[in-house]
């Protein structure tokens, strides 16, 4: 099983196939028009953002130019699966009723998109790609292969602070526009909660003391599974930005701060502590196995992203969620890794013009209207968007990110992917197997770390 | 990368010296040096030899060779060749010395060889030889013993992961129902290091012994059945004949199953990297070399080195036999 490499796919996962077959052709684009109609088109906002700054006319777009209606804009999709493909066309349909600009999808399999993404982007991209935020997004900007989207980012309203960081390189220009994304935090299942009394943990004593009862009631306490090599990474992310906070780990995955510091040993001593607690063996566990014990309530809780409600969807009224625990009172709760799926736009588009037109649409309340109403389980980037609709976890984790100081990537979108692939993976697996030699452990990932970030 | 007709050399026959009259080659004196081709034969010799000489050299020995010049560079694969960096050994020392999953790796490599020649490749003969026997059903036993080389390995992989998973693997669930194991106590098969490269041999091994097993009943069924009668007739037993007249007999299939087993333990990647990715427990030098290479920020030079070494090793293997068939072809 592989892991959901985008939340549209993996929130695709989440549709039962009676829902997704229902939904036809006609009631998405049907959805889309109306939608369309309702905000009076992308004009509306395209003309706003245009009036409160004169040097950037040519590029805001749909505001009514003759460089950009009509025509067409290339549009690079990975979106091969069957909702977000759909969503992928109804994006299309509605940004030609309200533009008149073709968007001319070329979609590929998503896999093939991510491992060819080198030769895509040095060969002739499309105009606008779907791709990820975080140093996966800086790292092709800082090789002058994105393009600066700060034009647009000067008509675009529904975002926070979080969104807009999280969309700029290193250079203090935007590089992205978001689109969608989901919260990691400590999953459960209401019903074992209530039945057994447990209230949720606010500390990390409190949490060990709540694994400790578990382990009394016969429960596993965390679920845990990290065969595909990732999964762990949200444990280690979460342990770290609460010991630490959001600064550290961003210094620290760009490789700021050594790996042997005292700070990341205390990571990982913290998490040997709490190790019993988690559901042993995790190694030949994938993610969807472990789910599967919380599911069945073998186990009390697991820490993932929400795409794991995606094993649960027979009892999704019974799942709920915390964020990871407080471990240092000065440090706080309130970072968190929510990945951030959106667009970019090529170095060198054909037209530039049709580009910008096209982001400043795709971040606009009317694309994502479109978004959430194709696909009812979207988490949507935009704070503008009506989210009536959305089901008490999604609600639920709109308001946990909404909160949140700052939003975190994940480690393997934070850092170096050769880093995060060749070195963090076998790295932290080796600690699972032998969670003593913390030290040597240390030690050697940092030696690997001098060499890859110095190549 | 064009490999058209058009490209090929193409010989015109036009230019072709001409053979002398009556000089086909069976005209030619017998056991002379001299032999003299017709205009045909030359064009047919020289495409033969020059098409697979280019093809070798374009996808074999220009890639091997851009492979070792590039394991002493630091490249991401983003950019031009000026943007490649050399840094001379500093690959090879990295590998060595500050790369966990190599050692395991060059451990694996050898265990797999190992298993695959002294117990799958001779559990497969002795299937061949089983079968050979001319038992009642043998049809209906040699369908499951060969499925599995029909089968992919991406295949292979995933039916032995509902065999082997912790929690909900077929394996575990048996060992429970028979009382031999406590829930609490389920081996991780694929998880724990110790073991999961045994269980992916034997997933392995399971392949293996189903491929030599069919080449293998193939060549006993070339035997000449004299051959057995005349043993027989001498008073030689089952096993005595086997190994004394069959197994010599059967030379060029028992040196097709060596070069088969060598290269099959040499190229095992598929099983590992479905299972995951080559990875606690599991390396194995082309998953190493995958893992580096392939992907977004890719450690080009890196990744070329591992693949040096095993062309290195695989190299060791090829020497070896290739020397012993020389050496048995000259007496």
């Amino acid at each position: 099983m592989s892991r959901p490499q985008s939340e549209a796919e993996y929130l695709a996962r989440l549709v039962p196939a009676s829902v997704s077959a229902t939904s036809s052709r006609r009631t998405v684009l049907k959805g889309a028009l109306g939608a369309g109609a309702a905000l009076g088109g992308a004009g509306l906002l395209a003309a706003c953002g245009g009036s409160s700054s004169g040097g950037t006319d040519a590029t805001a777009g749909a505001s009514g130019s003759a460089a950009a209606t009509g025509g067409e804009v290339t549009f690079g999709s990975n979106a091969s699966d069957e909702i977000p493909k759909k969503v992928v066309q109804a994006l299309a349909d509605a940004f030609k009723a309200s533009t008149g600009t073709t968007m001319k999808v070329n979609t590929q399999d998503h896999n093939t998109f991510q491992e060819n993404i080198n030769n895509y982007l040095q060969g002739k991209p499309d105009d606008v790609y779907t791709w990820f935020a975080g140093y996966r997004m800086r790292f092709f900007a800082s090789k002058g292969l994105a393009g600066d989207v700060s034009d647009v980012w000067k008509n675009l309203t529904g975002f926070t602070d979080g969104f807009k960081s999280a969309s700029t390189g290193d250079d203090g220009k935007q590089y992205f526009v978001p689109s969608s994304y989901y919260p990691w935090a400590v999953f459960y299942r209401k019903s074992v909660w209530a039945e057994k009394g447990y209230q949720v943990p606010k500390t990390l004593d409190e949490l060990k003391t709540l694994g400790a009862q578990m382990q009394k009631d016969k429960l596993v306490p965390i679920a845990f599974g990290d065969k595909d090599g990732w999964p762990a990474m949200g444990t280690f992310d979460l342990l770290n930005m609460r010991i630490n906070g959001y600064q550290f780990h961003i210094d620290l995955m760009a490789h700021k701060v050594a790996w042997d510091d005292a700070k990341v040993q205390k990571v990982f001593s913290t998490w040997a502590e709490l190790l019993p607690l988690h559901q042993s063996d995790p190694l030949g566990r994938t993610w969807q196995e472990a789910a599967q014990a919380v599911q069945n309530k073998k186990a009390g809780m697991y820490v993932l992203g929400l795409f794991v409600t995606q094993e649960m969807t027979a009892n999704l009224d019974d799942v709920d969620f915390f964020t990871f625990p407080e471990i240092d009172s000065t440090i706080g709760s309130d970072a968190l890794d929510a990945p951030i799926d959106g667009f970019m736009k090529a170095a060198k588009p054909k037209d530039d013009a049709r580009a910008n037109a096209l982001l400043t649409w795709l971040g606009s309340k009317e694309a994502g209207t479109v978004l959430t109403k194709t696909d009812p389980t979207t988490l949507v980037a935009s704070s503008e968007v009506d989210t009536s609709g959305y089901t008490a976890l999604q609600k639920k984790s709109a308001e946990l990110v909404g909160s949140a100081k700052n939003i975190a990537q994940f480690l393997d979108r934070d850092t170096r992917p050769d880093f995060a692939s060749t070195v963090m993976i076998p790295a932290i697996q080796e600690f699972l197997k032998n969670p003593k030699d913390v030290q040597g452990l240390c030690k050697s990932i940092e030696g690997q770390a001098k060499t890859i970030f110095t190549s | 990368m064009t490999v058209g007709g058009s490209d090929l050399p193409v010989v015109n026959p036009a230019t072709v010296a001409k053979a002398p009259a009556g000089g086909s080659h069976k005209g030619a004196p017998r056991g002379g040096r001299v032999r003299r081709l017709t205009g045909n034969d030359r064009i047919v010799v020289f495409t033969m030899v020059i098409v697979p000489l280019f093809l070798t050299m374009v996808f074999v020995v220009l890639p091997a060779i851009a492979s070792v010049v590039l394991s002493f560079a630091s490249w991401d694969g983003i950019g031009g060749i000026s943007t490649i960096k050399w840094v001379g050994f500093e690959n090879y020392k990295n590998i060595a010395t500050n790369y966990p999953p190599f050692w395991p790796a060059i451990r694996h490599n050898v265990l797999w060889l190992v298993v695959l020649f002294f117990l799958a490749t001779p559990l497969g003969m002795f299937f061949a030889v089983i079968l050979d026997k001319n038992i009642r059903f043998s049809r209906f036993y040699q369908t499951p013993i060969y499925l599995p080389v029909v089968l992919s390995l991406a295949l292979i992989g995933f039916i032995w992961q509902l065999q082997y998973s912790r929690d909900f693997g077929l394996i575990n669930a048996i060992l429970q129902f028979l009382g031999l194991q406590e829930p609490d106590e389920a081996i991780d098969w694929f998880g724990d290091p110790d073991i999961a490269i045994w269980a992916a041999l034997a997933a392995s091994a399971w392949r293996h012994a189903g491929y030599i097993m069919l080449l293998y009943l193939a060549g006993l069924k070339g035997v000449d059945p004299s051959l057995r009668e005349a043993a027989s007739v001498d008073g030689a037993n089952e096993v005595k004949t086997f190994f004394s007249i069959v197994f010599p007999v059967l030379r060029p299939i028992n040196i097709i199953v060596v070069v088969i087993t060598v290269i099959e333990s040499l190229r095992a990647f598929d099983l590992v990297w479905i299972i995951n990715r080559g990875r606690t427990g599991l390396e194995l030098i082309s998953a190493l070399v995958t893992t580096n290479v392939v992907g977004e920020a890719s450690r080009i030079g890196f990744g070329s080195a591992l693949a040096t070494i095993m062309l290195a090793i695989s190299l060791v293997f090829i020497t070896i036999y290739l020397a012993t068939i020389f050496k048995e072809e000259e007496q």
